[in-house]
């Protein structure tokens, strides 16, 4: 174990930012810079942030109204004839509303739609759980051929957003509604599939996506004032699963813990045992929902009450380190 | 003008091998695919201006969607027929590594074949998107689409039907298969559909009827006319009155060779009564 107060890498808040924004911001650069990018909205432009996109290109906008499944089939449609459609809605919508659509005529299809998804999950807050899609991770990375992606705070959304544009082929971009730290560069290079190594430690690896790489973050810092330290791993990409870089930090850690805004069936976690039980099988725990519905109240408040903060990742660390 | 000995040769040429498709795998939809035989080679011989050679994009030029992905044996026949692939594949329908699988899909990379379809409702939907590519584009060919009848109880295809209209998408042509059955029996019986016409209307589309739906001439005089009535501000629907199993006395007017293939006895009756023209595959 590695001595007490060991120098960490330091992330700044440099001011709480919606993922969501980050999109909106993306996609009104891709607006100036890709002609053939078009936009597709069902009723929630102001949500979405796609209001700046709305009214330089309102040519290349598409107000689909409240007919969700109708945006999908528009979106696969416009692909024919060399359109790179981005469709808008929230994540429940995004998905569970229409996912034959999007099997069919996306995935099967193999159209390069992008579809991306706000107010993912429980922070979503009081709307409750109508809203707080917590499957939908599990839904699209079942699809053959789907790229899965949750980002981790303002920054790498705007970066995903550009960057899914340059990939041929459907994308499920997830983004969330509150404002969170942004700590990640604004400049950074965004490659699909590639996780990004946030901590380096020996002790535990904690692999985190959206908006718990953040708490992962915090929680690395306060085991590292206990003497344990983590790798952490942003996971952007759960689909496909950067393999090689969780596989090498598990060899070095020997256990792992996995942190998800999302139900532990089908989520990032499952992914992760996947590869570990075919490849090193390690002890691991599951920061996410436990195949539950969520509910009013804060983000702040759903998160702690189900399990999802820097508090509950390091109590799972120190179950899980007592495993190895 | 149209040569319609050639274009009658060509019908008959594809029912049968609409009835050999099916009865080699004992499975697959000969009922909708008859009943359709006509629309297609009009529309593939003599309506859609096409290129000779396919592009997923298909940039200047006609495309054609079918939303009834089931009735796909006479898709293949025609495709075949009309150059977009050997006539000889149509031996491998429904056979394990074919690339024509039960349902059309893009995923075997079929010349011809711009979506999968089969789950029902959503051609209308991805036609929308294809004719606006088209309009950004500044390509003034048209979208075609076909749906079944039955097909209009899902919930999708009146968001698209609303979106048509109140977008102005007037590049798209889509035609009703109205042969009033389905697998359960009769559409009245199912679920009645109405008064198709004054609902497509009541939604703000230009609609016409081809009451003689398996009539060449019928087909291609009024397709033509629909065609004229694109570009007006109003997508169009042409309500297309078919008979399922046309052209096969015994499978004629039922419901009951929706989904089912002749058996051997059966399939020398059908083709008995179209004998071949232009050759067997």
């Amino acid at each position: 174990m590695e001595g007490l107060g060991r120098t960490m890498k330091r992330y700044t808040d440099t001011g709480k930012k919606d993922t969501r924004s980050g999109f909106g911001d993306g996609l009104t650069e891709l607006g100036k810079k890709n002609k053939d990018v078009v936009a597709l909205c069902a009723d929630l432009t102001g949500s979405l942030k796609m209001d700046d996109f709305k009214e330089n290109h309102p040519e290349r906008f598409f107000q689909i109204g409240i007919a969700e499944a109708n945006m999908i089939g528009i979106a696969a449609g416009m692909t024919i004839g060399g359109k790179i459609p981005f469709t808008g809605t929230f994540a429940n919508f995004s998905t569970g509303r229409v996912y034959d659509q999007i099997r069919q005529s996306v995935a099967y299809s193999g159209k390069n739609v992008k579809i991306c998804a706000s107010h993912a999950g429980l922070t979503l807050g009081e709307d409750g759980a109508t809203h707080q899609i917590l499957e939908d991770i599990g839904l699209m990375k079942m699809l053959p051929g789907m790229t899965v992606i949750n980002t981790c705070d303002y920054n790498q959304t705007k970066a995903a957003t550009i960057a899914i544009a340059d990939y041929e082929g459907p994308v499920y971009l997830r983004f969330g509604r509150p404002k969170v730290a942004n700590f990640t560069p604004s400049d950074q290079n965004f490659q699909i599939g590639k996780a990004v190594q946030l901590q380096e430690g020996t002790d535990v690896t904690i692999i985190a996506t959206g908006h718990l790489v953040w708490e992962a973050l915090q929680a690395a810092e306060t085991l590292n004032e206990n003497g344990i330290t983590a790798d952490v791993i942003n996971i952007h990409t759960i689909k496909p699963l950067d393999d090689e870089t969780i596989l090498k930090s598990v060899k070095k850690t020997g256990c792992v813990v996995t942190a998800e805004e999302h139900n532990f069936l089908g989520g990032l976690g499952e992914s992760v045992a996947r590869l570990l039980s075919t490849r090193h099988p390690a002890p691991q725990e599951f920061i996410a929902t436990q195949d539950t519905f969520g509910e009013s109240g804060t983000p702040e408040q759903l998160m702690d009450k189900y399990g999802l903060n820097a508090s509950a990742i390091v109590n799972a660390v120190k179950k899980v380190n007592a495993r190895k | 003008m149209a040569d319609y000995k050639e274009l009658e040769d060509l019908v008959i040429q594809v029912r049968r091998d609409i009835l050999r498709q099916v009865h080699k795998v004992n499975s697959g939809h000969p009922g909708g695919s008859l009943g359709c035989t006509e629309f297609f080679v009009a529309l593939y011989s003599e309506l859609m201006e096409r290129n000779e050679n396919f592009t997923m994009d298909g940039i200047n030029e006609d495309l054609f969607f079918l939303s009834n992905g089931h009735i796909s044996p006479v898709f293949y026949s025609v495709l075949a027929r009309t150059g977009y692939f050997p006539v000889e594949e149509l031996n491998t329908f429904r056979l394990l590594n074919s690339r024509l699988q039960g349902h059309p899909t893009t995923h075997e990379g079929l010349p011809g074949i711009r979506i999968a379809s089969g789950s029902l409702g959503q051609g209308i939907s991805v036609s929308i998107g294809a004719a606006l590519a088209k309009k950004l584009n500044k390509d003034k060919h048209l979208i075609y689409t076909l749906c079944g009848d039955g097909e209009l109880q899902e919930g999708q295809n009146w968001e698209a039907i609303m979106y048509a209209a109140g977008n102005k998408v007037d590049n798209l042509i889509v035609t009703v298969d109205l042969n009033g059955q389905q697998i359960d029996g009769a559409t009245k019986n199912v679920l009645p559909l109405g008064n198709l016409k004054a609902k497509f209307e009541a939604f703000g589309w230009d609609v016409m009827d081809i009451e003689k739906g398996n009539d060449l001439k019928a087909i291609i005089a009024g397709m033509k006319k629909a065609k004229e009535k694109t570009g007006n501000e109003k997508p169009v629907c042409v309500l297309l009155h078919t008979v399922m199993g046309n052209g096969v006395d015994f499978m004629m007017h039922t419901h009951d060779w929706h989904g089912k293939a002749p058996n051997d006895q059966q399939l020398e009756n059908a083709l008995s009564q179209n004998p071949v023209t232009l050759g067997d595959y």
